[in-house]
């Protein structure tokens, strides 16, 4: 079996340097790689641009790094609930790009698939737009998307084996799988890691052979953001 | 005139038998409470799950089960988990039968904005930009007019677009109006509200039938 697991976080992240592109799993706080991002924060690593949904809140997730003045640039599609990250885009501290959600979780798919680009309707005759190929398909005007590049992906998955396979669990899922083999690195974490035979490969959701190396998270704190019940 | 409420109890209304439906970030979210016993409906947030069903019961709350609000969810009988390329798949190509969001402005060419006002608001369009894309059914639920007291309906949006004539029928607290040919058309008046303070409440170009039913909730 190819060796992939590694002891901890800081096993994990070696390599990881300046100026790098990362791909961060996650949706909100669900499913997010918390064990890499506190690994992140404490190598300090600076200049950073970050491929996400989202950028955390104030002091849990990517906001972390934020608050740490280590991200030069954020990829996302919505940064509504973080007022550092509000504050430091406003001054031209941080640089954003914002686009569609659909298109960042393709860009990533495609990167993961070997497809270099694209074509959506998403975006056509916005901002999103402008200076991108368009072309009509069927009557209808798309926009070229490029694949991502990335040198880390850090993944959370909820149940791992020591192959690499990755089974997800319920919306924490996101965009965890597209990640996984869409950048040089995927860096997995998990909630239980497995002896290979342990997991059903009818169940599988992302092969091993998208990751590179996978760890037993731990302290997993999940926040909830927005805690809603009924009676 | 219609509460937000009303205005939810109102696009329930379009909701048909057999319908995959995405809903959106406020009013769009309270349409699931109206929607008719007697048909059946999935609803799907676009983090990743179909088969939506109402928020958790107190010892139900799962940090791994959140709808696009990032509010707590319960999965129905019957649903799924996906990640979000397939869920955007199932947006762009065009699966899901009806989007429902809110907006901040509507042109009378279908065109919608909903994502930034320039200098002070910048959160990002989330999902938007592709639902609009993509959907060939787009009902747009909103105030007929801002905090300011200005239309909401307009000859051509102000701020930055999410998508281009994409919007076909639009419920507000006032009114029912459909796209059609380049003009808002009335449908409908909400209960109490007569043709002339929608006349007034509308900057677009507006056509009026001459009979304009009240609507039945």
């Amino acid at each position: 079996m190819i060796k992939k697991v590694v002891a901890n976080a800081t096993e994990a992240l070696e390599g990881v340097e300046d100026d790098m592109t990362f791909m961060l799993g996650g949706f909100g706080l669900s499913g997010i790689a918390e064990n890499s991002i506190a690994e992140l924060v404490r190598r300090n690593v600076k200049n950073v641009t970050c491929i996400s949904n989202n950028a955390g809140v104030d002091d849990f997730g990517l906001g972390l790094l934020l608050q740490k003045k280590q991200i030069k640039k954020m990829i996302s599609s919505y940064v509504g609930e973080n007022a550092e990250f509000e504050r430091q885009m406003l001054s031209g501290e941080l640089e954003v790009d914002l686009i569609p959600q659909g298109t960042l979780a393709e860009r990533c798919r495609a990167a993961q698939n070997g497809i270099p680009a694209f074509y959506t309707p998403a975006g056509y005759g916005t901002e999103v737009a402008e200076g991108k190929e368009v072309r009509e398909f069927n009557g209808k005007p798309h926009i070229m998307e490029h694949a991502f590049k990335a040198d880390f992906a850090f993944v959370k998955a909820w149940k791992g084996d020591e192959a690499g396979n990755l089974i997800f669990k319920g919306t924490a899922r996101n965009f965890n799988p597209n990640m996984c083999g869409a950048a040089k690195i995927t860096v997995v974490e998990v909630e239980e890691l497995v002896k290979p035979g342990e997991l059903d490969p009818n169940f599988v959701h992302i092969p091993g052979i998208f990751v590179q190396r996978i760890y037993q998270g731990k302290n997993y704190e999940k926040r909830i953001e927005q805690r809603t019940v009924r009676k | 005139m219609l509460d937000k409420n009303g205005i939810a109890q109102r696009i329930a209304k379009e909701v048909k038998d057999g319908y995959y439906v995405n809903l959106g970030i406020g009013i769009p979210t309270l349409v699931a409470n109206f929607v008719r016993d007697d048909i059946e409906v999935e609803f799907q947030s676009e983090n990743g799950i179909l088969g939506m069903g109402p928020f958790p019961l107190e010892n139900e709350v799962d940090p791994d089960l959140i709808n696009a609000g990032k509010q707590t969810i319960t999965a129905r009988p019957g649903a799924s988990f996906f990640d979000s390329a397939m869920s955007f798949g199932m947006i762009r190509g065009q699966h899901v039968d009806l989007t429902i969001l809110g907006a901040m402005e509507v042109s009378q060419d279908g065109d919608i904005a909903n994502w930034k006002i320039p200098g002070k608001m910048v959160k990002g369009m989330g999902g938007a930009m592709d639902l609009v894309g993509s959907a060939e059914h787009i009902i747009v639920a909103m105030m007929h007019t801002n905090k300011a007291g200005a239309s909401k309906l307009l000859k051509s949006c102000s701020l930055p677009l999410t998508g281009v004539k994409c919007v076909t029928k639009i419920v507000t607290n006032l009114a029912v109006l459909e796209v059609a040919n380049g003009k808002f058309k009335l449908l409908e008046r909400a209960p109490g509200v007569s043709v002339e303070e929608i006349k007034n409440a509308t900057e677009g170009e507006m056509l009026v039938p001459n009979d304009v039913p009240e609507m039945q909730l």
